[in-house]
């Protein structure tokens, strides 16, 4: 790769160690072993079908655990990307549907409402310098009493629902939420939309001066800006991008569904953050990956559906969910301790 | 003669009621190292934080190349040519050294502006071999080098990106003995290199061997600037400890020191001193 000749010192950072260090060591680990549990339970989940099957609910959680990642590389969290989800696609139904609005141009105002919404969050953060778990809190309950409030004001009831006769509704439909069929298997086009994701994702993380930005700002903001490197402008895009993925994800939920329930989106998220731990992002910042969090996804994804086809009681997801969320983190750690170890 | 690369003329700072800094001159010259040393609340932090952009000075002047000049921040002062190296705030320990050694001014190719990944790591590596600095792999998170280590990659890179003035604020104070030296031969590098180098001590045992001028605060006021020809390592270390103080000092722990007993240790390590 390059002319210099590389330290002799290095020959004994062999290939386990590079493997190691990989901040998604632990979701590979882990997916791996969840997807061998449930093949053995179940033939129909380890089918094209089924795989296509359970891909399908990782795909939008993966769209925002990625974006969630990247802000937790950048050292913040947020805790209103999953209530965005709903009052994004609540905006896009109630105005082509109450207003008549083209469900294009329906879409289009809910991405600049994230968009605005993102730059609030991000510029509360950066310039009162609270934590963004606070901040952001705020503005997930505001905008979960606002999606409740409006919704109720606007229909009297808690959902809005009919998008499927709004004009410009199939073209959105065929784009965002639609399927196609590969080799006779059904597949979500939104799983694409989350490969894409993840691959820009990584491609920023790794390969853009933005990318060395974000890892920055999360493991030492002071030090960070001391180089020069627009540390307040970095965050804010993060905040933008994760509400950029929200809007994606409340898009894509609405037009499969054609009705958006006032209270959508609550609850997931942490089980963004879950995925993003256990993809290797650290709580504290500076450290994590875009692949990692599309595989801790994946895991959800298989648990969620793999417990299904297992033939149990669905209650048994979140238990399941606490115990890789502790699992993966120690195996983080323990790895990470390790590899920095033998590095010295 | 050429005007001095970096100049302070009666340079004061008030914070609210407090007096950090007054009436300090001080000067640096390519090719030279002025030290700047004073123990704890002697106005040195104040005093580089001008230097460097952070703060504006209340009264007196800063001139650069001759001319006065109202620094707008760190980021105009690195455009400038003026490089700060903070003593905890060097690097960033889980980021690799390559991607440390570039922060903030990432190499860029292509249409897309990607990071030019594989140049920013030879030019790292080949960067750090010019200034003799021996790490084992850019790779490696900066986390894992030595405290020295990370001082002198972090002297390399404001070298390579063209810093004419070096401020190093307390480099050595956090070092063991050996470290401490290595971090002190690559000040001399830069210095060889031709930057004027601002090193910021309270360790008069580091400062000798390596300045060729000294300027002296206590309590916010200068001392005065020395020569090395006008001064030696023992009237500095009297000096910057506040040389009556430290004969009372004497008195009071019960031994006379006789005037001069310190050893001249030329021929010794060029840093005899811990801090």
């Amino acid at each position: 790769m390059t002319s210099v000749a590389a330290d002799e010192r290095i020959a004994g950072a062999g290939w386990p160690r590079r493997l190691l260090i990989r901040p998604e060591l632990g979701s590979v680990v882990g997916a791996v072993t969840v997807f061998a549990f449930f093949s053995s339970q179940s033939a129909v989940f380890r089918s094209a079908d089924g795989v296509a099957n359970w891909l399908d609910p990782a795909s939008t959680l993966g769209i925002m655990a990625v974006a969630i990642a990247l802000l937790m590389i950048g050292g913040e969290f947020d805790l209103s990307a999953g209530v965005l989800t709903g009052t994004t696609g609540l905006v896009m139904v109630t105005l082509a549907t109450k207003y008549g609005w083209n469900v294009w141009a329906a879409m289009l105002a809910g991405l600049v409402l994230a968009l605005a919404i993102g730059f609030a969050n991000g510029l509360l953060v950066v310039r009162t310098k609270l934590p963004s778990f606070i901040v952001t809190l705020g503005t997930f309950l505001m905008l979960q009493g606002l999606n409740l409030g409006v919704t109720k004001a606007l229909t009297g009831t808690v959902q809005v629902s009919g998008l499927r006769r709004a004009e410009g509704y199939e073209g959105a439909r065929a784009l965002l939420a639609g399927s196609v069929t590969v080799g006779g298997v059904d597949i979500r086009v939104a799983i694409f939309w989350w490969l894409g994701v993840t691959a820009l994702a990584t491609w920023v993380l790794m390969r853009s001066r933005a990318g060395n930005w974000i890892f920055a700002v999360g493991g030492d903001e002071q030090a960070a800006r001391a180089v020069g490197v627009p540390a307040a402008r970095t965050k804010i895009a993060l905040f933008m991008t994760t509400a950029t993925a929200a809007w994606l994800v409340g898009s894509i939920m609405a037009l499969r569904f054609t009705s958006v329930q006032a209270n959508s989106g609550i609850g997931q998220e942490f089980i963004y953050i879950i995925a993003a731990v256990i993809g290797g992002c650290l709580l504290t910042g500076g450290y994590g990956s875009a692949i990692g969090a599309s595989i801790g996804a994946v895991i959800f994804g298989m648990a969620d559906k793999g417990i299904v086809f297992a033939g149990w009681d669905a209650d048994w997801f979140k238990f399941f969910l606490g115990a890789m969320l502790l699992l993966a983190t120690l195996a983080n750690r323990l790895v990470r301790r390790y590899a920095e170890e033998v590095r010295r | 003669m050429t005007p001095p690369l970096l100049e302070a003329r009666d340079v004061g700072k008030v914070f609210g009621s407090v007096i950090a800094l007054r009436g300090v001159s001080m000067l640096v010259r390519q090719g030279e190292v002025t030290c700047v040393l004073g123990d704890n609340g002697a106005g040195k932090s104040t005093l580089i934080k001008i230097l460097a952009g952070v703060h504006v000075q209340d009264s007196g002047e800063y001139l650069l190349d001759g001319t006065p000049v109202r620094l707008g921040g760190p980021r105009e002062a690195l455009d400038r040519g003026i490089a700060t190296v903070y003593q905890d705030l060097a690097m960033i320990p889980l980021m690799s050294v390559w991607r440390n050694f570039f922060l903030g001014s990432e190499p860029v190719t292509g249409p897309l502006r990607r990071f030019d990944v594989a140049r920013a790591k030879r030019v790292a590596r080949e960067e750090l071999r010019a200034m003799g600095i021996d790490i084992r792999d850019v790779d490696q998170p900066v986390g894992t080098l030595s405290g020295g280590e990370r001082q002198s990659v972090a002297i390399a890179r404001a070298v390579y990106f063209g810093a004419r003035v070096l401020i190093l604020d307390e480099p050595t104070s956090a070092l063991g003995v050996r470290q401490a030296g290595v971090v002190l031969r690559y000040v001399a590098r830069a210095r060889d290199r031709g930057l004027g180098v601002v090193f910021i001590t309270h360790n008069p045992h580091h400062a000798f061997p390596v300045g060729d001028r000294f300027l002296l605060l206590n309590r916010g006021t200068s001392l005065g600037q020395f020569d090395k020809a006008d001064i030696t390592r023992d009237e500095l270390t009297s000096l910057m400890a506040g040389g009556a103080e430290l004969d009372q000092l004497a008195h009071e722990l019960g031994r006379e020191i006789p005037a001069g007993s310190a050893p001249e240790d030329t021929d010794g390590p060029p840093v005899s001193g811990v801090p």
